[in-house]
């Protein structure tokens, strides 16, 4: 079975924002980054699905700049066994674009299953893989919590707000990946020294035209600093008090 | 005037209070624009009885696909029927930025090859350009697009536009379905609701949330308790705790999970991580109860108990209850 995850690399969530002069980016100093969470959980899911297999290959792709290089490494060394390199030095907004990119190479690639992220914790769009689907004519079952791929077929089961629903849908497919279904592993000493050997295809990026354009990035309004009205059971009426009068929702 | 397209979301033959919100958007965009509002509702037979809630909230036309394939969400036939119609000519799209709603319109984007506005909390329309903003970062960074694509689809967040009546004639009319739904790759063989009878989290003017300061599943009656008192609240947990399998994954708020903004919001025994936090940063009032001074969640709490949760929250259920008794 082929398999093929599409990750990003995004800033560490953790950190302190600050807008670039630019107004359209964020400011990279002192940021960490990694891979983007879900994307993590992707690579895990496709390279378990290899490993009980005890065959198959996982490849992982990645749109960006030079950098990226360094995520897809990790994957490599999570146990992943080959990496293309979409080159992109300058950031683009619209997720349609980018999955033109990514589209075009997964076309010809023969792979039956390609995973991404329910969502990149960055940008947020959600867009992607069903962009990805589309464009290569393959069913998704997107946001997928449970993941099954036996005789040609994939199960999943996908949380909606206040119930979930289980789905199928022939191979080959694109499936997005929700929380849930596995954590993405630390790559062992061993890893990271195989996945030094590994190969990593470096190729120019073929994005679609651009209709959705960042425009500026902003700092959210800050909520008023938080308040500690009091300890324990003592605090209760004030507490109450305050729910009545103040905040009129009691 | 080009018109404006409303998916009104159904689950389970019930129309969903996101699809009132993207209709009550399509409305305030026909009214500046002077088009007309097409909500379209689909569903297994019967689900037109909803076509006159659509009307009272904005849609001048109701388009409703009926066919016993839509007892389940059946994406493609969905996707291929929204597809084809707007192709014909709509100045915008309405969707819920729900899971289903997010399962939907980047596919019927990529079946027209267009981009689209995703998860979005405001709006403003010029002849050819539609300006967005959508929060991104675990919310902690909003950005603004500008989207050229006509027509501009777009995904509501929940709460970006509260559902208003609007009282339209409500015209029904039958929409055709564009491929035989039978035919369809992805087939949803089962959707069932968790735990029935309560108020969903979207809906609730009041969530009591727990965390893993609640020690152990049996702990969480003191939450639910605290929300029985209220009434009108719903019960929600953080990933810590629906991980553990205390709470189901339908209960987990956040970046992961549901993104509310009831009027009051209590977290009790819950950190505040940056992700949790994403989830419920626009609640009106935050109320936190948490043992650690140090906590984050005092950051964001309008009022903050440090206390433990065991001792407090029996305390806070009564005063409630004689409240709620004496209001
Ligand atoms: C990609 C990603 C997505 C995520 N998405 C989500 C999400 O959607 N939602 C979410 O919630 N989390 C999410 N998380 C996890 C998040 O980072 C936190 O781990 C989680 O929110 C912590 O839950 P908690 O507050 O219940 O537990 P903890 O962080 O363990 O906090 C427990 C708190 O309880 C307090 N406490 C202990 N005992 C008592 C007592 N007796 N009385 C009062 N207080 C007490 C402690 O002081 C502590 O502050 C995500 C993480 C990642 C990496
Ligand atoms: N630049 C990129 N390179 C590779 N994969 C990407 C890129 N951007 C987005 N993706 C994939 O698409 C998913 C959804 O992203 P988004 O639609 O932007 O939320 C991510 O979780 C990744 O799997």
């Amino acid at each position: 079975m082929k398999l093929a995850v599409c990750v990003k690399r995004v800033p560490d969530m953790e950190g302190r924002f600050k807008i670039a002069s630019s107004g359209v980016a964020i400011d990279e100093a002192g940021l960490k980054y990694d891979m983007s969470d879900f994307d993590g959980y992707a690579a895990e899911v496709a390279i378990q699905i290899t490993e009980k297999l005890g065959a198959g290959e996982v490849t992982i792709i990645s749109l960006g700049p030079d950098v990226v290089q360094e995520t897809l490494r990790k994957a490599l060394s999570m146990g992943a066994h080959r990496a293309v390199h979409l080159k992109q030095d300058t950031p683009v907004s619209d997720g349609l674009a980018i999955a033109t990119a990514l589209a075009a190479e997964l076309k010809d690639g023969g792979y039956d299953l390609v995973l991404l992220g329910r969502m990149a914790v960055d940008t947020q769009n959600r867009s992607t893989g069903a962009f990805v689907a589309e464009l290569l004519g393959v069913p998704i079952i997107s946001a997928i919590s449970k993941l099954e791929v036996e005789n040609g077929v994939v199960k999943a089961r996908r949380e909606l707000e206040g119930a979930y629903e289980l789905v199928e849908c022939p191979l080959p497919a694109v499936v997005t990946i929700d929380e849930g279904i596995a954590r993405a592993r630390y790559p062992s000493l061993k890893g990271i020294m195989a996945a030094k050997k590994k190969p990593m295809d470096i190729k120019p990026a073929q994005l679609g035209a651009i209709t959705y354009q960042l425009e500026k990035l902003e700092l959210p309004a800050e909520r008023a600093a938080g308040r500690i009205i009091g300890e324990g059971k003592d605090a209760v009426p004030e507490l109450v008090r305050l729910l009545k009068e103040e905040a009129k929702v009691l | 005037m080009a018109n404006i397209l409303a998916f009104a979301e159904t689950r389970l033959g019930e129309l969903r209070r996101a699809g009132l919100e993207t209709i009550t958007a399509a409305r305030q965009v026909a009214d500046a624009t002077g088009g007309q509002v097409h909500a379209v509702l689909v569903g297994a037979p019967g689900i037109a009885q909803f076509a006159p809630r659509c009307a009272a909230h904005g849609a001048d036309v109701v388009l409703v696909l009926e066919h016993d394939a839509f007892a389940n969400y059946n994406p493609e036939a969905i996707v291929a029927t929204l597809a084809a119609r707007l192709g014909s000519g709509y100045r915008a799209a309405f969707f819920a930025a729900s899971a289903q709603g997010h399962d939907l319109v980047a596919r019927v984007a990529a079946k027209m090859k267009l981009a689209y506005a995703s998860d979005v909390t405001e709006f403003a329309f010029a002849a050819d350009r539609v300006t967005v903003k959508h929060p991104g970062y675990t919310n902690k960074i909003v950005q603004t697009f500008v989207l050229k694509a006509i027509p501009a689809i777009i995904s509501l967040r929940a709460g970006a536009v509260l559902p208003v009546e609007n009282a339209k004639a409500g015209t029904v009319e039958p929409l055709a379905c564009a491929i035989d739904p039978a035919t369809a790759r992805v087939k949803v063989t089962l959707t069932e609701n968790a735990a029935g009878g309560q108020i969903d989290l979207g809906d609730a003017p009041v969530i009591v949330a727990g965390g893993r300061g609640l020690k152990e599943k049996a702990n969480f009656k003191l939450v639910e308790d605290l929300a029985a008192a209220f009434g009108n609240a719903a019960v929600g947990a953080t990933r810590a705790v629906t991980d553990d399998g205390w709470r189901p994954h339908s209960d987990q708020i956040g970046q992961t999970g549901r993104l509310v903004s009831p009027d009051l919001y209590i977290a009790c025994g819950i950190s505040g991580a940056i992700q949790h936090l994403a989830g419920l940063r626009t609640s009106k009032t935050i109320v936190a109860i948490n043992k650690d001074k140090e906590a984050p969640i005092f950051k964001v709490a309008d009022y903050g108990i440090v206390g433990d949760v065991m001792e407090v929250l029996p305390v806070l259920t009564e005063a409630v209850k004689q409240a709620k008794a004496g209001a």
